[in-house]
């Protein structure tokens, strides 16, 4: 009824958190020596784990796969050094809990050149299967921090369309600069990737969205796309969530990706700009995902910076690289502060997801919950423009069929909720609680309706 | 390395700031300016009747609370809801019933309805609603404004069941001017807050920096007072054009509690709608409301009734105005 228009060059709600990008934001990308050991876990990826081809004690050279996918769903894993088998075993991975990893010992004789064959043939020569296989042979994923396989969102599925190509520039998590840096270094490399997109989606006109607080990334890139008028840089407000991929898609073009839907249903392919970067980067070189861009930064680190560090690298490393936590850090946390995960322990290692590390002195102190209020700053927050203080109160009461009706499941967990409620109310952290008892007991209704059909 | 072991935590890692505490503060601070004002125009008076309703309401608010220390006494919402009531009061009210207004106004407004954001009606309403319904006669007795800075209505000291002293000056509130004896005030008058009315409602350009300060602040929701109070002026107006003899929207808008009770009352988060359109609904309503009662009702006044009656439906318009879900 009061609705305004939609608004061009952002979306609907969201917050401002504080952007805390200054400490690393001019700082060029620089590349850490090799260490010692490298742990990769085998499911650094949604969907299957991959296969491990390689056996303890085998040499392997710096590109070879050590782990094939598992089905469609699933991608490679390559050596990130020349070196050997040291282990197959359960590490430590990120969520605290144990998973099968290769762990590969550095030969520190090899001189480190990357053993893969250059592409027999161009890309654009290539047919559409052999392009999918290559980027999940290659073992591509999306590095904006959900890590899902890129060769699965280049694949337009039947009976659909793509008509615009997208790519992500807007990290909006504050902290984060990685994304960045690669827009302002390697821009050839991004529109390469973004034409990549266009000839492999159909796609007729191809955007890049980019926040308005990385001037100098927007300059290069639309120094970059002058010249080809189908390619159009975006430059969005300054907002969180905007790199969430529904909200991108709201800010560029305006369109609303329905619940429940994919972008492509909406005629929309859209792909992190770091991850055409390393798209661009295996049709000219051969070079598969073996390293990539990772922001160290927070108040309690010693040397903040954007690095460029082989999957793999042992945290404790990365970190000792970047000067140290230190002694007065209270949480180091894995991505941004929005959506990132506390890491329990520093024995473990990046992974193709891993976009950032922040050591944090005094995060957010556990404050004391207070009653709601019904102040409303959540239903302004939600990009969704769903409930949350409703959400919250009926997940703490277990209300399974409320909760799917209140639309718990559209939720994307950008914690938005939590981040205004000024009666500190862990909003988000109770939405993720009933989304998972909503698809648990949708799961289980499934099962019951298979088990009373097979008994009829 | 970390010389404390790491601490586990799930997202977010970054706060918004300001706390529900805060909030209530912030308010109070707003608060302050009001109560002067209410002091320089009708004596040290008027600060012992909201130092009553906010002893009544603290002491309620400990008594039935969370007696452990300061318990929920630490949240400030007891002493907001205290100098609230104190400020809806005419100057000359007994002390004792501003007391037992303020106990009311938390025991009854708040707390047996579960503490803060359990109940349905604004608490400092509820204390001048009893008010109002056990004493009709010193509620409605106004005295004028500018009798010195030391000056103490003899009524104040009045005991409980007592007889109240009547050998102080009595005057009209502008509304009761208006409606019965169709005068209308000088608008500087009623802006500047030397006329006879309750004690935080006279001074109408110092409601207005307060609620601009709040409003900016992001405090409270602009749209509820700028919906109530922009309602009041459009149907005052209409109904201005249409018999002249009813008043015109500047005397609506800026005679009695309409001000006020945008600001401070119609405000309050908890008995006020969650949602922006409802925020919308519910000003629009309460402003309806007020033209209606005053106009066409027996009372001069209808402030409290209109928030009040909107306070009632507030559950019925969240449940009408649930935001159209993205994609949905």
């Amino acid at each position: 009824m009061f609705g305004l228009g939609r608004p061009r060059g952002t979306f609907r709600h969201g917050v401002h958190p504080p952007e805390n990008k200054r400490a690393t934001d001019s700082k060029p990308i620089e590349r850490m020596p090799f260490v010692a050991e490298y742990v990769l876990p085998l499911s650094q990826h949604i969907g299957a784990p991959a296969r491990p081809v390689v056996s303890v004690g085998q040499r392997v050279g710096r590109g070879q796969p050590i782990a094939a996918p598992a089905g469609f769903v699933s991608t490679a894993l390559h050596a990130p050094v020349t070196g050997t088998v040291a282990a197959i075993e359960l590490r430590t991975v990120a969520s605290g809990k144990e998973a099968p990893a290769i762990v590969i010992k550095t030969d520190p004789f090899s001189s480190q050149v990357v053993e893969v064959d250059a592409p027999a043939r161009p890309e654009p020569s290539l047919s559409a299967s052999e392009v999918i296989r290559a980027i999940q042979h290659a073992g591509i994923v999306g590095m904006g921090g959900a890590a899902f396989p890129s060769h699965v969102k280049l694949q337009v599925p039947a009976g659909k369309k793509a008509r615009f190509a997208m790519l992500n520039g807007c990290e909006c998590e504050p902290y984060l600069t990685c994304d960045h840096r690669v827009m302002v270094e390697r821009p050839d490399a991004i529109v390469a990737g973004l034409r990549i997109l266009l000839r492999r989606t159909g796609a007729e006109r191809g955007y890049i969205g980019i926040e308005r607080n990385k001037p100098d990334a927007i300059a290069v890139l639309q120094r970059a796309c002058a010249g080809e008028p189908d390619l159009e840089v975006v430059p969005l407000a300054v907002k969180y969530p905007q790199g969430a991929e529904k909200m991108l898609i709201d800010a560029v073009l305006q369109i609303e990706v329905p619940s429940g839907k994919l972008p492509i249903d909406v005629e929309v392919a859209t792909l992190n700009v770091g991850t055409a970067a390393a798209i661009a980067d295996l049709f000219s070189t051969g070079q598969p995902l073996i390293e990539r861009v990772v922001t160290v930064t927070g108040d309690a680190i010693g040397r903040p910076a954007n690095v460029l560090v082989p999957i793999g690298t042992p945290l404790r490393d990365l970190l000792a690289f970047c000067g140290g936590v230190q002694p007065h850090a209270r949480q180091v946390v894995l991505g941004g502060p929005m959506m990132g995960t506390a890491c329990k322990s520093l024995d473990i290692s990046v992974t193709k997801g891993t976009s950032g590390i922040l050591a944090l002195s005094r995060a957010v102190e556990p404050v004391a919950e207070e009653p709601c209020i019904k102040c409303g700053r959540c239903l302004d927050a939600c990009p969704y423009f769903l409930n949350p203080s409703l959400l919250g109160l009926l997940s703490r009461n277990d209300l399974v069929d409320d909760l799917a009706q209140a639309h718990v499941l559209d939720c994307c967990e950008c914690a938005s909720c939590s981040f205004v409620c000024p009666s500190h109310i862990p909003l988000v952290q109770l939405i993720r609680i009933g989304k998972a008892t909503v698809r648990q007991h949708q799961a289980a209704l499934a099962a019951k309706a298979l088990a009373a059909k097979a008994a009829t | 390395m970390s010389a404390q072991p790491l601490e586990l935590r799930t997202a977010p890692f970054a706060h918004a700031g300001p706390s529900t505490r805060r909030l209530m503060f912030e308010v109070i601070a707003a608060l302050v300016p009001v109560v002067l004002a209410s002091v320089w125009f009708f004596g040290v008076g008027a600060l012992l009747v909201v130092l009553a309703t906010t002893a009544g309401a603290v002491g309620a608010e400990w008594l039935l609370g969370d007696r452990k220390g300061l318990g929920t006494l630490k949240d400030g919402s007891a002493l907001l809801t205290g100098l609230l009531t104190g400020l809806t009061l005419p100057p000359a009210i007994p002390l004792w019933m501003a007391l037992l207004g303020g106990f009311v106004a938390i025991g009854l407004g708040k707390r047996v309805l579960g503490g803060l954001g359990g109940n349905f009606f604004n608490p400092a309403l509820v204390g001048r609603a009893f008010l109002q319904a056990a004493f009709p006669v010193p509620i409605t007795t106004w005295t004028p404004p500018g009798q010195g800075l030391w000056h103490v209505p003899t009524s104040a000291f009045t005991l409980p069941f007592g007889h109240a002293e009547v050998d102080f000056v009595t005057a009209a509130s502008p509304l009761g001017l208006a409606k019965f004896d169709h005068k209308l005030t000088d608008v500087a008058l009623l802006f500047s807050g030397n006329t006879a009315g309750s004690l935080g409602e006279t001074c109408g350009a110092l409601i207005i920096a307060s609620g601009v300060w709040l409003g900016v602040r992001r405090v409270f929701d602009w749209r509820l007072p700028v919906a109530m109070v922009g309602a009041v002026a459009v149907f005052a107006a209409i109904l201005h054009a249409v018999r002249p003899e009813w008043p015109p929207a500047w005397f609506m808008v800026g005679s009695g509690g309409l001000l006020f009770g945008a600001v401070f009352m119609a405000t309050d988060p908890v008995t006020t709608p969650v949602t922006p359109k409802g925020m919308w609904i519910f000003g629009i309503g309460a402003g309806i409301l007020v033209v209606l009662i005053r106009v066409f009702g027996g009372l001069p006044e209808g402030v409290m009734y209109a928030i009040m009656i909107m306070n009632a439906v507030t559950p019925l318009i969240n449940g009408w105005t649930q935001p159209k879900r993205f994609g949905g």
